[in-house]
């Protein structure tokens, strides 16, 4: 088992398909983000009219799988003639996965502000902007920002499924190298070991957060 | 607008194929929701049980579970099996690699669960002349299970998207097989694909209703 046919380079093959899911994740996450806290507040402040049909069409991306969404987005972007690389494709979908659940996260997060609280500093002649940045914002981010890095890990591990576009992230350069060094488990137990030590202590950082931040302690 | 012409009819005449797919669908998800909670609740116990194999063992396959892509787990029962002589069949492979994460997830949401019931109960039960398994059974248990139905469930909708993940080991009997089986034959991706989007919609809606529905009913008091 221990003579294998991995080379260094090959290591950085997989190294440059791990830096291919950060990179896929990064975008996806900071777009997704700024488009959940957007759809967050609508979702909590405005009227039905516009919250509700903004609830079900975010519903929609949690509710049809990934990959379903991804092929579905690929198929839309040739028809419409948008000229996407599946770069940009995977990003635009992952973004609006992750803005569907960032919303859920948002809007948590700012009905966990007491009302009365919210009042009190309307009351002291603060407008609503002001109201959000500097009363809601800071104890709204305490309640989700737990929730929030479960999300990033989740999206992380959930890139693995751009691979069907045909984008070469960590799981498929390692299926690659299977498919030339027939190694299966050798280099499998690899890549998962890449995306364990990249899950793992953000896993753990969120945890310790939760535990530290939680209110009732 | 764009040039080019929706059959939809094409996908509208695979319907009965797609719905058979889906059946097979929420079998696997089924399937493996059965084999994950009897996973997860041996796995609570390992932890419970204070001996440190059993626990470190538990907290492995937890750790895992949660820690890499559910794709990944798939793959490592399809290919990384192989290496020592067993080969799973596609749909083997997937029932293995989500009950495998299933259990995972499910094995953190019943600790979740049990913590959420104050250790008080277990020494009232037991005071009232209860066995240490009496009290589990009769007082920890129900509640345990009524604060964790709603989790589970949620975990069952997870399972039937995840299901989809099949296809990339070459499954295509399930909805997203069987999709992308009728769009290598015809490529109308957009068409069949948009179907199987609305089929996984309304399955995965009508799990989270009905489980609404069960909650409301099991758990009035």
């Amino acid at each position: 088992m221990f003579n294998t046919a991995l080379t260094w380079s090959d290591l950085a093959f997989l190294a440059q398909g791990a830096a291919m899911t950060l990179a896929v994740t990064a975008v996806s996450v900071t777009a997704g983000t700024l488009l959940g806290i957007l759809f967050g507040v609508i979702r909590v402040q405005a009227s039905t009219y516009w919250s509700v049909p903004l609830t079900f069409v975010l519903d929609v991306f949690r509710s049809v799988p990934l990959l379903i969404q991804l092929v579905l987005a690929n198929a839309f972007q040739s028809i419409a003639k948008l000229g996407w690389g599946p770069f940009t494709t995977s990003c635009v979908v992952l973004s609006l996965y992750t803005a569907a659940y960032c919303t859920e996260i948002v809007r948590g997060g700012i009905s966990s502000v007491p009302a009365t609280t919210r009042r009190a500093s309307r009351s002291l002649g603060m407008t609503w902007w002001q109201d959000m940045r500097y009363i809601v914002a800071p104890l709204a981010t305490r309640v989700s920002l737990p929730s929030w890095i479960g999300l990033t890990l989740g999206v992380m591990k959930d890139s693995a499924l751009v691979l069907w576009l045909g984008l070469i992230e960590l799981l498929r350069a390692s299926q690659i190298l299977v498919t030339r060094l027939q190694e299966p488990l050798f280099i499998l137990l690899i890549c998962g070991a890449i995306y364990f030590l990249i899950s793992f202590p953000i896993a753990r950082l969120g945890g310790y957060l939760e535990k530290r931040w939680s209110p009732n302690d | 607008m764009f040039n080019y012409t929706f059959h939809w009819n094409q996908a509208l005449k695979a319907l009965p194929q797609m719905l058979d797919g889906a059946l097979i669908t929420l079998q696997i998800a089924l399937l493996s929701m059965l084999i994950g909670v009897a996973c997860a609740l041996a796995l609570t116990g390992f932890r419970l049980s204070g001996n440190r194999v059993l626990s470190g063992f538990a907290t492995t396959w937890i750790e895992i579970a949660r820690n890499t892509p559910a794709l990944f787990q798939i793959y490592m029962a399809h290919f990384g099996l192989g290496n020592f002589g067993i080969h799973l069949s596609p749909y083997t492979a997937l029932l293995v690699g989500i009950a495998f994460n299933n259990a995972g997830y499910l094995a953190e949401n019943f600790r979740g669960a049990l913590k959420a019931i104050p250790d008080t109960q277990t020494r009232a039960g037991r005071s009232l002349g209860m066995t240490a398994l009496q009290a589990f059974r009769f007082i920890v248990l129900p509640q345990m299970l009524r604060v964790a139905f709603l989790p589970t469930t949620n975990q069952m909708v997870w399972a039937i998207l995840m299901t989809s993940l099949g296809v990339t080991v070459g499954m295509n009997t399930d909805l997203a097989g069987v999709t992308q089986e009728l769009n290598a034959r015809s490529f109308r991706t957009f068409e069949f694909f948009a179907l199987a989007a609305v089929i996984y919609y309304v399955i995965a809606k009508a799990v989270t209703l009905a489980a609404r529905a069960i909650a409301s009913r099991m758990f009035r008091y």
